[in-house]
């Protein structure tokens, strides 16, 4: 040893050389890449989570201080009912989307690779495409005088026009074709790694292909399906374009709720607990879920 | 025999599928050109009225501008942010790792209607509701995860030894970054990119809170051209709208194919140096 | 090049270097000179720190302590892309999005070289690796061994006057490598620049090396020519890293040593009382039959042949020494051949003056891994 020993030499392992840290640097542990996140944390502070802090603020203060318009929520039977409706419909939408995205994903992990990218490429449509424009073209084709009560009947199948709109019915069509992605994308991420052999081994020991497939296949996608079912109905539950478009009166949903006690009763203090438990409901989800789930996997379930 | 008609069961069940899933699409632009004011489908006659119609209401023409304004803006924005942050977050060392990340994120998992909401009751005060930087602003953070994550997972794939041979070849950190990092990680830059304006073009629910009488943007503008009545217009828009999102792509697809073509056909000569701008 | 004829290496002082992470030390106070114009190897084992010094010349990694002068100029805290230092990496680290061509001009732009010069000195570069029919080409489309060579082109075509190389080889496969090997040599010899050479193979730095750095646990253990690492090593690591080895150990008492496993008597004149070791190379072991007459000036085992190998030119003999002891020697193969065949009972012998004497060095032998078959040092 030539000197004394230094005090404070630098720890990090940074092979890029970089002016010595300053002594407050150091107490906050943040080098000179990480100071690069500060931007972007301040940007999201300001505009993005302080109004949310004031969103969930004015649920107390506005009009008057206090839980009233909690006490309002929880005493009208109408708001309740829109409550109750938003979950019933998240959960029909989870239940339909994945009836079509298990063997949708199923389909595409047996695709040779072309096919492959075809079926890829059409789940991820909806992505690509605006919202509001399918949710318009599925007005079109589901209306009373649409596509298909015109074809029914020029068919001489009905005498009048099947209501498939102001419905569950129209509402399913719309939401289902948004969340298909978000279901088809992780199943199909969690069954490419499925060791084939396995199915193959259980029916060299003699289960039927069916059995195989459902003793051993299915229960081996439950990661994908959990994370699956848990974006779509997350999502589901903040609908808004889609339900008020597609949907009557009767499948009011929390998010249209909403918009309207902003727009046409101007309450917002009341629109404010309605944002406020619908992000409480959101994350306590999440929370419960990511004990289960590895979600950082699957939330930008983009292969 | 069973898996045969298992997978004959599965491709229909797919196909079905599949043209549920573009069955809008496919139905929108042949609607859009109906010559009949009661959209019909299949249209009668054919006509451009709805186009024209969109061309000559100023009401189109400024959503028009104001959407084609604020998704620009705004995906440059989150383009800037979105590049520094994916560097902090793959780089750097700073404190509340999973809270900064969490925080990152969370406007691709908030609802749309809680931040519209929000936004409005924040930016009502500000006298920024129905403003292009108001617009600009939520729609940058709506579409910054985007970006963040993409050129993260590009960064974290970059091989740093090029940092290290463009210093020790001459090039200050400035110059590394812009003529080594940036270049190399351009496509996940571009993709973050293209997600973001995407993201600002097709948004509505938040569009809708800030949007008035003074501004709005398209797909407010169409929300009420479909809200109550309605308006044939809105086809035709929509179709125009489909356009916009395919060309972007097509144009990003389209450079990247023209490079690799003028990359291959380059002559293999130094005469090339003196043209070329490193 | 007759315009690179100018350029003359520039010397390189590390004084008392030492580089500490939170938990470890990589290098303890290193103290170097490499001379102007020489090629210097920094040979060692994995986790030796000579990675761990060469980024410290090339300035990527800051020293904890002392200081790092080129041509006598402090340049401990210049930043590394001041330095004007060429450095070669081992996974070449070419710029994939740049031709070659760009590639080799990217330090003269950076340089602010006149526009007009630059692609005459870029030919100029890849002439020198042999590579100006690739120019057009992208890394990407090149082998391991064209891409390498690109890379020593981009290094020199700004003539630094002191060349970094981290392992150039290691990612190369062994034909390429021994290619390589000469064509750097050769380079070395035409730019007469100085070189700094990283390498864990010892075979690589005996053959290209004027002198070897043998580094171990973040220190330098010795220095010197290839020639003086192997013939007078001054310790057992350096024995056992550089070539094969012979090693005897025992007290030495009145200029003799008893080996203490095997009792054979070694002289050793000028040595006091003491532990000490002794080495000697194969090919200055001789063998014959058990009643060979042996030279005076010689020290004698015997022992039983456990295999010999042909390899042409010599063989491989390996002696099971009477006491435990095996020895390999490397001898000339006789004509017409003789009794040193597989389980013959032998001596061995050894002129006096060919045995070295070591300080006997308790923390161990050398790493066994055989040369070539380390892992990368990244």
């Amino acid at each position: 040893m030539s000197s004394a020993v230094r005090e404070g030499a630098p720890a990090g392992a940074l092979p890029v050389r970089r002016e010595s840290s300053r002594q407050w640097r150091r107490m906050v542990r943040i080098d000179g890449w990480g100071a690069l996140l500060l931007p972007l944390v301040a940007f999201l502070l300001l505009v993005f989570v302080a109004p949310l802090v004031m969103t969930l603020a004015k649920s107390v203060t506005d009009p008057t201080p206090g839980l009233q318009n909690y006490r309002d929520l929880v005493a009208n039977p109408l708001y309740l009912r829109v409550l109750a409706n938003t979950f019933t419909t998240a959960l029909a939408v989870t239940v339909v989307t994945l009836l079509l995205a298990f063997p949708y994903a199923y389909l595409m992990t047996l695709a040779g690779p072309r096919w492959r990218a075809v079926l890829l490429a059409v789940v991820l449509v909806p992505f690509w495409t605006s919202l509001l424009v399918r949710s318009f073209a599925l007005v079109l084709l589901l209306r009373d005088s649409g596509v298909f009560n015109t074809a029914l009947m020029g068919a001489g199948l009905v005498d009048a026009p099947v209501p498939l709109i102001r419905n569950l019915t129209g509402v399913l069509f719309g939401m289902v074709q948004v969340t298909l992605p978000f279901a088809v994308l992780p199943i199909y991420a969690t069954m490419r790694t499925i060791d084939r052999r396995l199915v193959q081994a259980a029916e060299g020991l003699g289960a039927r292909p069916s059995s195989a497939f459902w003793r051993v296949f299915v229960p081996l996608t439950a990661p994908g399906v959990a994370a699956g079912s848990l974006l779509v109905f997350i999502q589901a539950l903040g609908f808004y374009i889609t339900p008020t478009l597609l949907g009557g009166p009767k499948n009011m949903m929390v998010g249209e709720l909403i918009v309207q006690q902003v727009s046409s009763v101007l309450n917002f203090g009341f629109a404010a607990a309605l944002a406020t438990v619908l992000l409480v409901t959101t994350f306590l989800l999440l929370a419960v879920a990511s004990r289960f789930v590895d979600l950082r996997r699957y939330v930008m379930g983009r292969p | 025999m069973t898996r045969l008609l298992v997978r004959g069961g599965l491709s229909a069940l797919a196909l079905v599928t599949g043209i549920y899933l573009l069955l809008p699409v496919l139905v929108v632009v042949p609607t859009s050109f109906s010559a009949s004011s009661f959209l019909k489908f299949p249209p009668e006659g054919l006509s451009t009225r709805w186009y024209q119609s969109f061309v000559d209401d100023p009401s189109w023409m400024d959503a028009l501008s104001t959407s084609a304004r604020v998704a620009v803006l705004s995906s440059v924005c989150s383009v800037v942010l979105g590049v520094l942050a994916a560097l902090g977050l793959v780089r750097g060392r700073f404190p509340f790792r999973s809270g900064v990340t969490a925080l990152v994120v969370a406007p691709i998992i908030v609802p749309y209607v809680i931040v519209g909401l929000s936004v409005y009751i924040a930016f009502l005060r500000l006298g920024l509701t129905q403003t292009t930087v108001g617009m600009v602003l939520v729609h940058t953070a709506l579409a910054v995860p985007y970006v963040a994550i993409n050129v993260a997972s590009g960064l974290a794939t970059f091989d740093r030894r090029l940092e290290l041979a463009a210093m020790s070849l001459g090039a200050g950190p400035v110059a590394t970054f812009f003529r080594i990092t940036l270049p190399v990680i351009a496509p996940s830059v571009l993709a973050g990119a293209v997600f973001a304006f995407i993201t600002s073009w097709d948004e509505v629910v938040v569009a809708i809170f800030l949007s008035g009488p003074d501004l709005s943007t398209l797909p407010v503008r169409m929300w009420s051209g479909v809200r109550v009545q309605i308006d044939p217009t809105v086809a035709a828009v929509s179709s125009l709208s489909l356009l916009a999102t395919v060309g972007v792509f097509a144009g990003v697809g389209a450079a990247a194919l023209a490079r690799r073509w003028v990359r291959r056909h380059r002559a293999p000569l130094i005469v090339d140096l003196q043209g070329a701008t490193s | 090049m007759t315009s690179t004829d100018a350029v003359t290496g520039a010397p390189i002082g590390i004084a008392g270097v030492t580089k500490r992470y939170a938990d470890s030390v990589a290098l303890d106070d290193v103290t170097l000179d490499v001379r102007g114009g020489e090629f210097l190897t920094l040979l060692g084992a994995s986790g030796s720190g000579k990675s761990t010094l060469l980024n410290i010349i090339a300035g990527f990694l800051e020293p904890t302590e002392g200081a790092v002068s080129v041509d006598g100029r402090d340049i401990t805290k210049v930043p590394p892309h001041r330095r004007g230092l060429g450095m070669v990496f081992q996974h070449y680290a070419l710029f994939p999005h740049m031709s070659v061509a760009d590639n080799v001009a990217f330090p003269l732009r950076r340089q602010k070289v006149a526009r007009r010069d630059i692609p005459g000195r870029v030919r100029d570069a890849l002439a020198v690796v042999q590579l100006e029919h690739l120019a057009g080409r992208r890394p990407s489309e090149l082998s391991g061994g064209q891409q390498q060579r690109v890379a020593l082109a981009r290094a020199i075509v700004a003539r630094p006057r002191v060349l970094l190389m981290d392992e150039p080889l290691g990612a190369l496969d062994k034909l390429l490598r021994e290619q390589l090997q000469l064509e750097i040599r050769r380079l070395h010899q035409e730019l007469g620049i100085t070189f700094v050479f990283v390498t864990h193979d010892q075979d690589e730095a005996l053959a290209m090396s004027d002198r070897i750095a043998l580094l171990r646990d973040g220190s330098i253990v010795q220095v010197g020519s290839p020639q003086s690492l192997y013939e007078r090593p001054n310790c057992r690591y350096t024995a056992e890293f550089v070539g094969a080895s012979n090693l005897f150990r025992g007290t030495a008492d009145g200029g003799v040593l008893v080996d203490e496993v095997t009792g054979v008597r070694l002289r050793v004149p000028g040595t006091g009382r003491g532990a000490v070791c002794v080495l000697v190379r194969p090919e200055r072991m001789h063998v014959g039959a058990r009643d060979v007459t042996v030279p005076p000036d010689c020290d004698v085992a015997h022992g039983i042949v456990e295999d010999c190998i042909y390899l042409g030119s010599s063989r491989r003999v390996e002696v099971r020494l009477t006491g435990g002891r095996t020895v390999v020697l490397r001898t000339d193969v006789p004509r017409g051949g003789d009794e040193v065949r597989h389980g013959a009972d032998v001596t061995v012998w050894w002129r006096v003056d060919d045995a070295a004497v070591l300080a006997d060095d308790p923390a161990g032998t050398a790493d066994p891994e055989p040369s070539g078959v380390l892992a990368a040092q990244h």
